[in-house]
């Protein structure tokens, strides 16, 4: 199976969570302290700076099947804004507040984002450009 | 049911053209299982909302039994299985197999990790005065793994291979490279959650 040369997108999103989870797990494991949110921001602007990084490499990529990629990463963002919403339900019902509250909410933001644009990645890299779509459009 | 075809390499006598077998018709994403999929949820909220023991107790346990039991049968009983079927069989399991696990292991993942964060505030085990911290952290981190990997490579993985099996003439070889990659991911978080049982197991008996 002859592949085209892609940019590293599933590694950096993979790297991109890795650091989200990180975050999370530096407050989480410091509950019910206030600890200092430094840390935790760091983790998520290099997290965010990683997304845009992807998104960028992607973007410069030539022939790649935008059409796929859009027509399944649509649908996983919504999947993966109820389950971020479900979340951040849990987080205000815990009384989550202040910056704590900021920066849990802004790495649900990056989640929401990465996940969709990976699955929307794997599919459309396997994706011929004269493909029908699987809904019968074109891709 | 409705039939498409797949191509391969070896030559077919009668029915679909040369070089394509058939395979079921399917839908990417079950529609009536999203049906239970809203009622799980709302389950969820409902448990965290009310913040009683036993509802977020079951959810967390039935949940993680549910996650840990499908990963370590993928990874360890049905993966090498698989591996030895023949192509049509094994594309016929595939697309009977992969769809449910589009809503299956994203629904029990987050009410597992929902109700087991609810459970642990209404416990006060996730306060870092618990004495058993050490092994809590340690489960978030063992979690946080298996998170990034069923995110990034597992969930991507059953997506796009549906995705070529529902295209007028799938790729077998790209099927069975995604296939594979969904195996292994599987078996990888399979092999973590024997970790995530032995944390549990200590912290349930303190």
């Amino acid at each position: 199976m002859s592949e085209r040369r892609l940019p590293p997108v599933t590694q950096i999103g993979m790297l991109s969570l890795a650091l989200i989870v990180a975050g999370g797990i530096y407050l989480a494991a410091h509950l019910p302290h206030q600890v200092p949110l430094t840390p935790a921001i760091i983790l998520l602007a290099a997290s965010a700076l990683l997304l845009a990084g992807n998104l960028t490499a992607l973007a410069l990529v030539k022939d790649f099947a935008w059409g796929r990629f859009f027509e399944i990463a649509r649908w996983a963002l919504l999947a993966y804004v109820v389950i971020a919403g479900m979340i951040e339900y849990a987080f205000l019902r815990d009384q989550v507040s202040g910056g704590a509250l900021v920066v849990l909410s802004l790495s649900l933001v990056v989640f929401a984002l990465h996940v969709p644009v990976l699955i929307g990645f794997t599919v459309a890299r396997y994706d011929a450009e004269d493909e029908p779509s699987v809904d019968g459009v074109p891709a | 049911m409705a039939q498409a075809v797949v191509s391969v390499p070896a030559p077919h006598a009668e029915g679909p053209p040369p070089g394509a077998i058939e395979r079921p018709d399917f839908q990417i994403v079950p529609r009536a299982g999203l049906v239970l999929v809203a009622v799980v949820l709302a389950l969820l909220i409902a448990a965290i909302a009310v913040n009683e023991l036993w509802p977020l107790a079951f959810l967390h346990f039935v949940g993680g039994a549910a996650w840990t039991i499908i990963d370590l049968f993928l990874g360890f009983v049905l993966g090498p299985i698989l591996g030895k079927l023949s192509i049509p069989a094994r594309i016929e399991l595939t697309t009977r197999l992969m769809p449910k696990m589009v809503l299956i292991m994203p629904t029990v993942v987050t009410v597992t990790l929902a109700a087991g964060w609810q459970l642990g505030n209404h416990l006060g085990t996730v306060q870092s005065s618990y004495y058993l911290h050490g092994w809590l952290v340690a489960s978030y981190i063992v979690v946080g793994i298996m998170a990034v990997i069923a995110l990034g490579l597992l969930e991507p993985a059953n997506i796009a291979v549906l995705v070529e099996l529902k295209k007028p003439r799938p790729n077998p070889q790209v099927i069975e490279r995604l296939m594979k990659r969904f195996i292994y991911t599987a078996g990888a978080t399979g092999a973590m959650q024997v970790a995530t049982l032995v944390i549990m197991a200590k912290l349930t008996v303190g």
